[in-house]
């Protein structure tokens, strides 16, 4: 089975909001270009195409079919769509490169979080019969998993403080963030609540974005730039749909992609979490030690497009190898409430 | 040179009754919660579920071995919402908690009147404050309160519904579901809906393929690049295909039978959906040349209503091989 790799990737700037439709439209046709341009690769060249994004943020039945209008789908294209982060549109690409059907893949993921009220339409990812019906907003459910984790022990608010401090700074070299600066830990903890134990600075911003990354098998990819970044293991678990059931302070289904691959030199990783808290039980779940650099993009608290922050994750981490600044890369992408889905990835340099 | 206008905005409300059929596991439960009493399921590992599983978390095995446990029990985790969201159980501030009710081993997510975050703690007893009235639905359980409080006022929320048979058991529940947006018109479709405001018709061309689209798009669906170039088109063109609607449906405003018909207008490369009036159904005709009835001025807006309908201009008909390669 063919290898694969990353060969290019761009994101839209991640934006509060956008004067943009929710087809994302405005903000796919300038990467587009972008990634085009960096592998020299047209339309004409890609053998399949695969996004993510959500009919319940835009607000309307089959949202994702107006966005392929940014494709030029013409001649007919080999398409397809997951209703979750792209990330997972990735895995779908993958698998197609994997069995020999395409050498190229383009994957995108975008999401006008503005449109609605965010955290209330995230309630409806969580059961229809006895979850749903109650409105459950997005943030209470991550205050609930953080409380459970201050109250044994495993964090405190300040360790909270010091994921968002870290963050904000390391933003700062992120040309798309949506937002970065020093911040002393002590101020942040003098913030007020916004829902009790969470502090803003403990919630991911709300991020209207997108985001795009072009796949290639080995062989194709060696034509195409210089330093491919080779995806040497992927794979997603899932956690129980019901809250009550799962231990909310680690996350099982990351650890089990993790111990499914070779984590062993990975020298920085991206994590996809929404909240400072999800990054602590992450690095647990993954056993990232303190020589991992975590997060130099700055990660999601620094930005969170809904739907392509997670295959943003995995653009940044193949970036690091594209650019030649390192040799093994980790990247999460989560998908529904509280780290219920989770995918793990590494990357290579070609050898 | 003036600022380039916003593209047109607007609330968009979306709603509709969730309607979903409870089955055996989760019928059982909602069925109690009518009678006021709580069953949970036991699980492979002994564990009793609340709310109950249909499958084991563990084996994946059907379960239906069920439990009754009681209406009270204690906080494992909470947050505090200080300003509550349209639909949630109150609307006063209050906390979403996972309580463990006495006799289960998991727990259920709620909310908790508590009056402020001083009120509550993990740990802390609470019991079911009961909806005034129960029709099989997890709102049956309105909220909860700490347990040696009293009842407090509820506060009102949506209602949920459950139909079932006059004495029969509830078999479906429905959840009204309703989201707000704004919806934004890209600035090509803001460019046409502002030029039918004025009663101008304008499509745009393809800077690569040349066609002109009317709407316009964001992106050609051809080449994927935006559709720059404006072209002010005409109100007549011909009609490429059609249906006479003979079937009435709820919101229609026009008695049937009526024709709609997809209407090429002249220099356009893309025909979109309007009416044709002003003739007898039947003798709309493929490639009839119909020219815009616009409505009267002052009742003019953003939106292609302006035309009240399509009406035949007794010009000779196009020839099919004019526009063979529109349909």
């Amino acid at each position: 089975m063919p290898d694969v790799a990353v060969v290019g990737f761009a994101q839209a700037p991640n934006v509060r909001s956008t004067p943009g439709t929710t087809n994302g439209v405005e903000m796919l046709v300038p990467i587009f270009a972008e990634v085009f341009e960096r592998t020299g690769l047209s339309k004409e060249d890609i053998g399949f195409w695969c996004s993510g994004s959500s009919d319940y943020l835009a607000g309307r039945a089959f949202s994702f079919i107006a966005a392929v209008d940014a494709i030029g789908a013409f001649p007919p294209i080999h398409e397809s769509h997951v209703e979750m982060d792209a990330a997972w549109a990735l895995y779908e690409a993958w698998l197609k490169i994997r069995m020999g059907e395409v050498e190229t893949a383009l994957v995108y993921g975008f999401g006008k979080s503005s449109a609605g009220q965010l955290r209330r339409v995230l309630a409806l990812q969580m059961d229809p019969y006895v979850v749903a019906p109650l409105w459950p907003d997005s943030v209470s459910v991550a205050g609930i998993q953080a409380r459970l984790g201050l109250e044994a022990g495993l964090w405190s608010e300040k360790d909270l403080a010091e994921v968002a401090a870290r963050s904000r700074a390391d933003a700062a070299s992120n040309p798309a963030a949506q937002f970065s600066g020093t911040a002393e830990v002590a101020d942040l903890l003098d913030a007020p609540y916004f829902a009790d134990p969470l502090r803003a600075h403990d919630i991911a911003p709300v991020t209207d974005g997108a985001a795009v990354l072009v796949l290639a098998s080995a062989e194709r990819a060696a034509d195409l730039v210089d330093s491919p970044a080779m995806i040497t293991g992927i794979e997603h678990r899932v956690d129980s749909p019901s809250l009550g059931v799962r231990d909310l302070t680690r996350s099982p289904s990351t650890a089990a992609a993790g111990r499914a691959l070779d984590l062993d030199g990975v020298e920085l990783a991206e994590l996809h979490a929404p909240f400072t808290h999800q990054e602590l039980i992450l690095r647990d779940a993954l056993g990232l030690g303190e020589q991992v650099r975590i997060n130099p993009s700055g990660g999601v608290l620094t930005g969170n497009p809904m739907f392509s922050a997670g295959l943003a994750r995995i653009g940044e981490a193949a970036s690091r190898i594209l650019d030649g600044s390192a040799r093994k890369t980790l990247a999460h992408a989560t998908s529904g409430p509280v780290l219920q889905q989770n995918l793990v990835a590494t990357l290579e340099v070609l050898s | 040179m003036s600022a380039p206008e916003l593209p047109l905005s607007a609330p968009l409300n979306v709603g509709f009754d969730y309607t979903r059929s409870v089955g055996p596991v989760l019928g059982r439960f909602v069925n109690a919660l009518r009678e006021r009493r709580v069953e949970g399921v036991r699980g492979s590992d002994g564990r009793v579920h609340v709310p109950p599983l249909e499958y084991d978390p563990v084996t994946a095995e059907a379960l239906s071995e069920f439990v009754p446990v009681a209406s009270e029990g204690e906080i494992v985790s909470w947050s505090w919402i200080a300003e509550p969201l349209d639909g949630q159980p109150l609307s006063r501030p209050f906390a979403w908690a996972l309580v463990k009710l006495d006799g289960a081993d998991t727990s259920i997510l709620h909310a908790v009147d508590a009056g402020s975050p001083s009120g509550i703690h993990t740990g802390q007893r609470v019991r079911i404050r009961w909806a005034e009235e129960t029709v099989g639905h997890i709102r049956d359980i309105a909220y909860f309160v700490p347990a040696d409080g009293s009842d407090t006022e509820p506060t009102e929320a949506p209602p949920p519904v459950a139909k079932r048979e006059d004495g029969a058991p509830v078999s479906v529940v429905i959840t009204p579901i309703h989201l707000k947006y704004e919806h934004s018109a890209s600035p090509e479709e803001s460019r046409y809906l502002r030029g039918l405001a004025e009663g101008k018709l304008i499509g745009q061309r393809c800077p690569s393929c040349e066609k002109v689209y009317i709407p316009p798009r964001g992106a050609c669906p051809t080449d994927g690049v935006p559709t720059t170039d404006e072209v002010e088109l005409p109100d007549t063109g011909i009609v490429t295909t059609f249906c006479i609607v003979n079937v009435p449906f709820l919101g229609q405003k026009i008695k049937p039978p009526y024709v709609a018909a997809y209407i090429l207008l002249d220099g356009a490369d893309i025909a979109f959906l309007h009416l044709v009036l002003g003739c007898d159904a039947a003798d709309v005709r493929m490639g009839m040349r119909v020219r815009a009835a616009w409505k009267p001025r002052d009742e003019w807006w953003t939106s292609l209503e302006n035309i009240g309908h399509f009406a035949p201009t007794g010009e000779p008909d196009a020839p099919y091989e004019s526009f063979a390669h529109h349909l």
